[in-house]
């Protein structure tokens, strides 16, 4: 008999029209993956962190086990309340964008704990180099809703001056970088940043975030290598929400191992997270942060979530899964669960979860109101249509002086 | 004044920004320890320590996505591509990256890096260690594209290179490392001794960027090259016997085009020549440029004489490489035409 070889082609578990089918994402009760000391060897880490997944909420919303990191109901009714804000301002962009407002969005619903939790655990000076995705950074450190709409209107506030498309943003005061449409890219500078505070003696670190699918890019592999060799201070996610537009995550090589296993063969220790799981994501975030600033060294930190929406508001995902297929994510929505918990330690209610609910959609539409007064694609104030030629170099040169000239000259004639 | 090959005025360059700035960093492959395959960053790491003389990974997207990232973290790093011909899986970081990132951040953020790295024929490195690739980096917008032809220029731009807010890709031609080439591979190689540019001064000094070097005034037509070709050309207009003016660019992006205007409005004739491939190549551009800035004084057609349009040979090296008498041919030729 002779034997040809055949090519696996990965498929994702549920087509449209089929039943959603999780059974490949793996159950492990909350609390049950053990919290090693943040120096440890990594030769030395238990297997769990990688194969298993680390939750602190179980089904009833109670926090248990050793990762539970303790959080005071502040800081837990602060991160309710920013991955709320999160949500409203996602909802409000995307009618923006089906009104024809803005040319463009992205929503992170069922992912706001991913990025409100991770910056939480993060000083305010540490450095954060986000994918298109973790909107939720910016509004966890303060930023104005209304500075990201000026943004995505490129009215004459908007921080890129219309250089970028919607969601692009970056926030130099806020120490959150640029983001950029080339996936990955901000792996390897995240890595020189932190190499650099470390050659200049400070102790901030770099934390990057990336999806499973660029992380098949070349740069993931610059990154991961970097970070070992010099044992920078960085702390590199990879948000496994389970597609990159319609490629399912198995097509990146999430079928055969785990992508936080991608971690120790680079020497760097791996995690997999619940990344519905508001406390668990601040707990990893914070382990990797002891790590990084202590010079102890990287951290591969594998957010296991799934995209409640559309991949942008140029795709439709109906064409490709299961349209129900959120609501067999067995691992729930972040927002919920994180209510559930506070509410049954008596430290939030029904009542006030609507109540904030509304404040934050009122605020929303006082935010979008006070953004347009800025100017939108129709309405001026318009950005100065000069400012196109500045920021190509630090100073003017020569040909682009004569090509404003010459653009200036087509205006009057 | 010492003289220095242009080996010895990269690495007193370095040398000299390494203690002026401690912000200043180098980093790629085998420049510590070892001190570079061309020896470029010889003794920097013993001296400034391997924190700042950093060795790296073969991974060229590494070197300059990190570099980036120091960059916005306020260091100054220099980043070596051992050779031109590797600077390919560097790419996005270079051109949807480094170029672009002050622009699409109005200014916030920007990576002061310069990329130096060795190109050019003559050494007998076949299609992997002989590319020209100068007309990738010449349009992109955002980048500086520089090229010395000596050691003087070369220190001078390098420390301007480095203390520039803006990338800086800087080619170091190869071949004239040791000595200046005038591109007949039977004559016994010159050490750059005897070349008035060797003559470097030791200590910082800067040239501008952006500004183009009349090497050899001239009366008949203007030549316009840079890099190794520069020496090549000298030789062509003597074995010629024609009153060249020739003009060494030394700054690709952005061109001097006043030098180029006023010289070749003088001549009235022009010849571009560069190494690198001929379709799509840099001398396109000098072309459409000198035809667009001085079209009535032209008497000729602009001729370019570059590489031939395949892959760098490695066995038909000198049939490959446009040298004297290709040069030579053509400058003939542009005078005979009216």
């Amino acid at each position: 008999m002779t034997r040809t070889p055949r090519l696996h082609i990965p498929h994702p578990p549920a087509r449209p029209g089929a039943d959603p089918d999780f059974s490949y994402v793996t159950r492990v009760p909350a609390g049950s993956v053990p919290r090693p000391d943040p120096h440890t060897r990594l030769r030395d880490l238990p297997n769990e962190l990688i194969y298993d997944i680390v939750r602190v909420l179980d089904d009833e919303g109670t926090a248990v086990g050793p990762w539970d990191p303790g959080l005071d109901p502040d800081e837990l009714q602060f991160g309710l309340r920013h991955m709320l804000e999160t949500r409203a301002f996602d909802d409000h962009m995307l009618r923006m964008h089906r009104q024809g407002k803005i040319s463009f969005y992205m929503k992170s619903r069922g992912e706001e704990a991913v990025a409100v939790a991770a910056a939480m655990a993060l000083k305010p000076s540490d450095m954060l180099f986000p994918s298109y995705r973790v909107q939720g950074l910016q509004i966890a450190r303060g930023r104005s809703l209304v500075d990201l709409m000026n943004q995505c209107l490129s009215n004459s506030r908007d921080m890129c001056k219309g250089r970028q498309m919607p969601i692009m943003y970056h926030w130099k005061r806020g120490n959150i970088f640029s983001i950029s449409g080339n996936l990955t890219t901000q792996y390897p500078q995240a890595v020189g940043w932190a190499m650099a505070a470390a050659i200049k003696g400070e102790d901030d670190i770099a934390a990057a975030w990336i999806g499973e699918g660029s992380s098949a890019e070349a740069d993931f592999h610059h990154a991961m290598t970097f970070a070992s060799v010099y044992r920078a201070p960085v702390i590199l996610n990879i948000v496994n929400n389970q597609y990159a537009i319609s490629t399912f995550q198995g097509t990146a090589g999430g079928e055969h191992r785990p992508f936080a296993a991608r971690g120790p063969g680079y020497g760097i220790p791996g995690i997999r997270v619940d990344g519905n799981d508001f406390p668990a994501v601040y707990a990893v975030t914070q382990w990797a942060a002891e790590r990084a600033r202590s010079g102890t060294g990287p951290t591969l930190i594998e957010l296991v979530t799934y995209r409640v929406d559309a991949h942008s508001t140029s795709d439709d995902p109906s064409r490709y899964r299961p349209k129900n297929e959120a609501d067999a994510w067995p691992y729930g929505d972040p927002v919920e669960r994180l209510k559930t918990h506070l509410i049954r330690f008596g430290q939030w209610s029904e009542t006030r979860h609507a109540a904030l609910v509304e404040e934050l959609k009122a605020q929303v539409e006082r935010d979008w109101a006070e953004a347009c007064s800025y100017g939108t694609m129709t309405a001026p104030p318009f950005l100065d249509k000069n400012e196109l030629f500045e920021d190509v170099y630090a100073d003017m040169p020569p040909h682009l002086i004569a090509q404003k000239k010459q653009m200036r000259a087509l205006e009057e004639d | 004044m010492p003289r220095m090959n242009m080996v010895q005025a990269i690495n007193s360059a370095m040398d000299i920004m390494l203690d002026r700035d401690p912000n200043v960093i180098c980093i790629g492959q085998d420049i510590g320890y070892f001190g570079g395959v061309f020896r470029c960053t010889d003794g920097l790491q013993r001296k400034y320590g391997e924190h700042r003389v950093i060795d790296a990974p073969i991974a060229e997207g590494g070197i300059i996505g990190s570099a980036i990232g120091m960059g916005v973290n306020g260091l100054r790093p220099v980043a070596e591509i051992q050779f031109a011909d590797y600077i390919y899986p560097g790419c996005d970081q270079i051109i949807s990256e480094l170029a672009r990132l002050r622009y699409r951040t109005a200014g916030d953020f920007f990576a002061p890096v310069t990329i130096r790295t060795p190109c050019g024929g003559g050494i007998r490195g076949g299609q992997t260690h002989s590319q020209s690739p100068e007309g990738i980096f010449t349009h992109l917008c955002g980048v500086k594209v520089v090229m010395p032809s000596n050691p003087y220029d070369a220190k001078g731009l390098l420390i301007a290179a480095i203390e520039d807010d803006d990338p800086v890709i800087f080619f170091e031609p190869k071949r004239i490392y040791n000595g200046p080439f005038d591109g007949d591979p039977d004559k016994p190689a010159v050490p750059w001794n005897t070349h008035p540019h060797s003559e470097v001064p030791a200590e910082y000094y800067t040239l501008p960027i952006g500004r183009a070097e009349i090497v050899r005034p001239g009366e008949d037509v203007t030549v316009l090259c840079y890099g190794t070709m520069v020496h090549v050309c000298q030789a062509a207009a003597d074995f010629a016997e024609v009153d060249a003016e020739i003009i060494d660019l030394r700054t690709l992006s952005p061109l001097d085009v006043t030098t180029i205007r006023q010289s070749v409005e003088k001549t009235g004739r022009c010849v571009a020549v560069h190494e690198a491939t001929r379709f799509s190549g840099y001398g396109a551009e000098l072309a459409a440029t000198v035809q667009e800035e001085c079209f009535y004084s032209l008497e000729a057609p602009i001729l370019r004489v570059t590489g031939w349009d395949t892959p760098y040979p490695h066995a038909f090296e000198w049939d490959y490489f446009p040298g004297k008498r290709r040069v030579a041919k053509a400058l003939e030729q542009v005078l005979e035409m009216s």
